[in-house]
C-alpha cells in the first residue's frame, strides 16, 4: 500500500464524511416547513418557546434523518456482503427478493396482530422481517445450487418480489381502513415512520451487525479470490458463508422493518464506493459503504420529501432513479466480460 | 516410507460419498516433483484437491510430515500446503501485489495488515516467478501466462512445504509452459519443496517429473520414473490408444487417423525427414507406403501409425534381398515416388537402388527434404 493509495482512501473518507454532515444539516432545514438556521439555533439553546418548530425537528426530522443515514448504511453493507457471497456485483437484498420476503412477513404480522389490537414493539418487527428475509434467502440459495448464473438468480428474486407483493396486496384487501393507511405508506417504502423508539431498536440491531461485518474484513478479502483459494489459505468458508448470509439478512431485515422496501441501494453504493476509493479491500470498503449508504439515502430522502412537497414520493422510487441505471450498467459490463 | 514427506494411506476421494479415485497410495519426498497424468475426468484434480485438504476424504488419510492432515487446524495446514487451481479468479480492483499478498493470510493478524517482513516475502515471491515488474499492475489486465505466474507467487507467499498445482500449464503458450515448469524445478531443487502437479502434456510430464502417477478408471494405474512409465507401455493403455496409433516409442508422437486404401505414393524417408511427408499425405488423405526404414529410425513410429504399408528392417542389419524385392513390388503399384532423403549413405545403397528403379519405371518423382 503506497502513499498515493492511502491518500485516495482517506481523502474519500473525508469527502464522504463532509457530504454526510452537509446532508444531515440540509435535511434538518428543508421540508414542507422551511426552517432557518437562526430558528433552529434558538430552539437548541432553548430561548424560544417549545412550539411547533421544536416538534417538527425533534419528533419528525431528527429521527427520520438519522434513521435514513443508519438504514442506508445498513443496506449498502448488506449489498456488499451479498456480492461477496455470490462473487458478483449485481447481488443485493432488493434484486434477490430478500427485502420482499421481509416485507411480506412484516405485513402479515401487522395485519394479523394489529387487527386483534396487539401492537408489536420495534424489536418484534425486526424479528418478523428477519424471518421473512431468511425464508426468501433460503429460496435463492436453493436455486443457486442449481443455477450459478446471476441473471437467473436476479430474475428469480424479482419473481419472488412479485409473489410477495401480490400476497401483501391480498392481505391489504382484507384489512380495515385504519391499518391500510399505515401499511400502504410503509409498503411503498419511506423513512417517514421513524420514531426515537424505532431508531433505538434499529441502532441496537444494525450497529453490532456492522461492527461484526467489519471484523470479517480479512476472510472476506480472501474470499474475493474465490472459495477454493480462500479455503486453501485457511478460511473456514462454510462458517464465513453462513455469517455473510446471516449478517446481510439482519441488515436488510432492519431496513425493511422500518422503511419498507428500498431498491438498488445495496448494489449502487458498493459499486460507487469502490470506484471512489479505487480498491475493493473490505477493510476500507465496509466502513465506506456504511458512510456512502448514509449519504445516498439522505440525499434520496431529501428529494423524496422536498421535490413535490407537501406530497411525498416513496423512497424506493427515488433510489431506483439513481440506482437502477448503475445496475443496468453493471449487467451490461458483465455480459460483455462473459463473452470475451 | 519414513523418509517420505507426504504419504497417503488407502486414500479414497470423491464427491458426496461417491468415490472418484479409490485406495490411492501416493508418497513424495521433499524436493521431489510428482506429476499426475491421466485422461480427462479420471480424478486427477479431485486427488489434488483432497490432498490440499479442500475435499474431505471418503476413506483413508493423508499424512504430512507424519501428521494426519484432517487433524490439522486450517491455519496450520495453510502454512504448509498451498495450491494453484484451474478456477479462474476475477478479483476486482486488485494489483498483482495484492493478489500475491493474499497468500500471507495464514500469517497476518486480525485485519490482515502486512508487516515489513510480509511485504519483503511478497516481493521476493513475485521476483522468483519472474513477475517482479508486474507488482503494481491490475491483475485483471494481465495475460493468462502472467496471471498464472502471479497465482504461483501467491501460493509461494504461504511459504508452503508442499505445493500443489492443477494443470498449471493449461491455456499457456509453449514458452510460458516452459517458464512455469522451470520455476517449479528451481523451487523443488533450491527450496526443497515437494511439488505435486497435474499435466495434460505428456512430453512436459516426462521432462519435469521425478515420478509420474497414472490415474485411470478410478484408481492409480502405475507409478514410476518417467523412464519406467514409458517403457512399461502403460501410457497407451492410459489413454485407450493402441501402440499402432501413438507410435512405437511411447509418449512421443500421437498421430491422426491413417488414410485407408491401396498405397498411391511410395515415400522414402529416414532420419526424421519422412515425418513431415507422412503427415502431409495424411492431411491430403492419400494412402501411401513407407520404406525402406530401419526400426530404430526416427521416422519409424510415425510411418507405422500413418502408412498403409511399411517396409522395415531390424535395427543395425543390412537389407535382405527378400525385403528389397518386396519394397520394389510395392513401389511398382504406386503412381508417385517421394524422395525425402537428401543423400544416400554407404549403408543405404539398397534405398539408392530402389530410387533408381523408380526413376526407370517412370514414376512421378517428388523430392522433398523438409524436416
Amino acid at each position: 500500500m503506497n502513499r498515493r493509495e492511502n491518500l485516495r482512501i482517506y481523502g474519500s473518507y473525508g469527502a464522504l464524511s463532509a457530504a454526510l454532515l452537509f446532508l444531515l444539516s440540509v435535511n434538518v432545514f428543508c421540508g414542507s416547513v422551511r426552517l432557518t438556521p437562526g430558528e433552529i439555533l434558538s430552539q437548541l439553546v432553548g430561548s424560544g418557546e417549545q412550539d411547533m418548530a421544536w416538534s417538527i425537528i425533534w419528533l419528525i426530522r431528527l429521527p427520520r434523518l438519522l434513521g435514513a443515514a443508519l438504514l442506508g448504511g445498513a443496506l449498502a453493507v448488506s449489498g456488499f456482503l451479498l456480492q461477496t457471497f455470490f462473487a458478483n456485483p449485481i447481488a443485493g437484498p432488493f434484486v434477490l427478493g430478500i427485502s420482499s420476503g421481509a416485507k411480506l412477513s412484516v405485513s402479515l404480522v401487522m395485519l394479523v396482530l394489529w387487527g386483534r389490537g396487539i401492537f408489536f414493539s420495534s424489536g418484534g418487527m425486526i424479528l418478523a422481517a428477519f424471518l421473512g428475509a431468511v425464508v426468501s434467502m433460503g429460496f435463492i440459495l436453493l436455486i443457486s445450487t442449481r443455477v450459478r448464473r446471476m441473471s437467473v438468480l436476479v430474475l428469480c428474486g424479482v419473481m419472488i418480489g412479485y409473489i410477495c407483493s401480490a400476497v401483501t396486496d391480498l392481505l391489504m384487501a382484507f384489512a380495515d381502513d385504519a391499518n391500510i393507511a399505515n401499511l400502504h405508506n410503509w409498503a411503498l417504502g419511506s423513512f417517514s415512520g421513524m420514531s426515537w423508539e424505532g431508531l433505538r431498536a434499529a441502532f441496537l440491531a444494525v450497529a453490532p451487525t456492522l461492527f461484526f461485518a467489519f471484523l470479517l474484513s480479512k476472510p472476506i478479502g480472501a474470499y474475493q479470490l474465490g472459495e477454493l483459494y480462500a479455503r486453501s489459505m485457511g478460511v473456514n468458508t462454510r462458517r464465513l458463508r453462513t455469517e455473510l448470509i446471516l449478517l446481510s439478512s439482519i441488515l436488510s431485515a432492519c431496513v425493511t422493518a422500518f422503511a419498507g422496501p428500498v431498491s438498488f441501494v445495496g448494489i449502487a453504493v458498493p459499486h460507487l464506493v469502490k470506484r471512489l476509493l479505487k480498491t475493493a479491500q473490505p477493510v476500507y470498503i465496509i466502513p465506506a459503504c456504511a458512510l456512502g449508504g448514509a449519504v445516498f439515502c439522505l440525499f434520496c430522502d431529501l428529494i423524496a420529501r422536498t421535490l413535490l412537497a407537501p406530497t411525498e414520493l416513496s423512497i424506493g422510487s427515488v433510489t431506483a432513479v439513481f440506482g437502477a441505471p448503475i445496475v443496468i450498467f453493471l449487467m451490461l459490463r458483465q455480459g460483455r466480460d462473459e463473452h470475451v | 516410507m519414513c523418509e517420505a514427506f507426504v504419504y497417503t494411506d488407502h486414500m479414497t476421494v470423491g464427491y458426496r460419498g461417491r468415490p472418484v479415485v479409490k485406495e490411492a497410495e501416493i508418497t513424495i519426498k521433499r524436493g521431489e516433483i510428482l506429476t499426475l497424468i491421466g485422461p480427462n475426468g479420471a480424478g486427477k484434480s479431485t486427488l489434488l484437491k483432497s490432498m490440499a485438504g479442500q475435499l474431505a476424504l471418503l476413506y483413508g488419510a493423508v499424512y504430512l510430515d507424519g501428521k494426519s492432515v484432517s487433524a490439522m487446524q486450517e491455519t496450520e495446514l495453510a502454512r504448509q500446503v498451498s495450491a494453484v487451481f484451474t478456477d479462474r479468479i476475477r478479483p476486482e480492483l486488485m494489483t498483482c501485489f495484492q493478489v500475491a499478498a493474499a497468500g500471507r493470510y495464514p500469517y497476518t493478524g486480525r485485519f490482515g495488515r502486512l508487516s515489513e517482513a510480509d511485504m519483503r516475502i511478497v516481493e521476493e515471491a513475485l521476483k522468483t516467478v519472474g513477475a517482479g515488474e508486474l507488482a503494481e499492475r491490475d491483475f485483471m489486465q494481465l495475460s493468462d501466462g502472467q496471471k498464472q505466474r502471479v497465482l504461483l507467487a501467491r501460493a509461494l507467499c504461504q511459504e508452503p512445504e508442499l505445493l500443489l498445482l492443477d494443470e498449471p500449464t493449461s491455456y499457456l503458450d509453449i514458452r510460458h509452459k516452459l517458464e512455469i515448469l522451470n520455476v517449479l524445478q528451481r523451487l523443488a531443487r533450491e527450496k526443497r519443496l515437494a511439488v505435486i502437479l497435474t499435466l495434460h502434456e505428456l512430453e512436459l510430464a516426462k521432462r519435469i517429473s521425478d515420478r509420474i502417477v497414472c490415474v485411470r478408471d478410478g484408481r492409480i494405474d502405475c507409478i514410476g520414473s518417467p523412464e519406467e512409465i514409458v517403457s512399461s507401455g502403460c501410457i497407451g493403455e492410459l489413454y485407450g490408444l493402441s501402440r499402432k496409433e501413438y507410435g512405437h516409442v511411447p509418449f512421443m508422437c500421437p498421430e491422426l487417423a491413417r488414410p485407408v486404401g491401396k498405397p498411391e505414393v511410395f515415400v522414402m524417408g529416414g532420419g526424421g525427414f519422412g515425418i513431415s511427408a507422412y503427415r502431409r499425405l495424411q492431411r491430403e488423405n492419400v494412402p501411401f507406403a513407407a520404406g525402406i526404414l530401419w526400426e530404430n529410425d526416427l521416422d519409424y513410429p510415425s510411418a507405422c501409425a500413418l502408412a498403409a504399408e511399411v517396409v522395415a528392417v531390424p535395427a543395425f542389419e543390412t537389407v535382405p534381398e527378400e525385403t528389397f524385392l518386396r519394397a520394389k513390388r510395392l513401389m511398382s503399384t504406386c503412381r508417385q515416388f517421394w524422395l525425402c532423403l537428401p543423400r544416400f549413405g554407404e549403408l543405404n545403397v539398397r534405398n539408392k537402388e530402389l530410387y533408381e528403379a523408380a526413376v526407370r519405371q517412370g514414376l512421378i518423382v517428388t523430392k522433398t527434404f523438409l524436416f
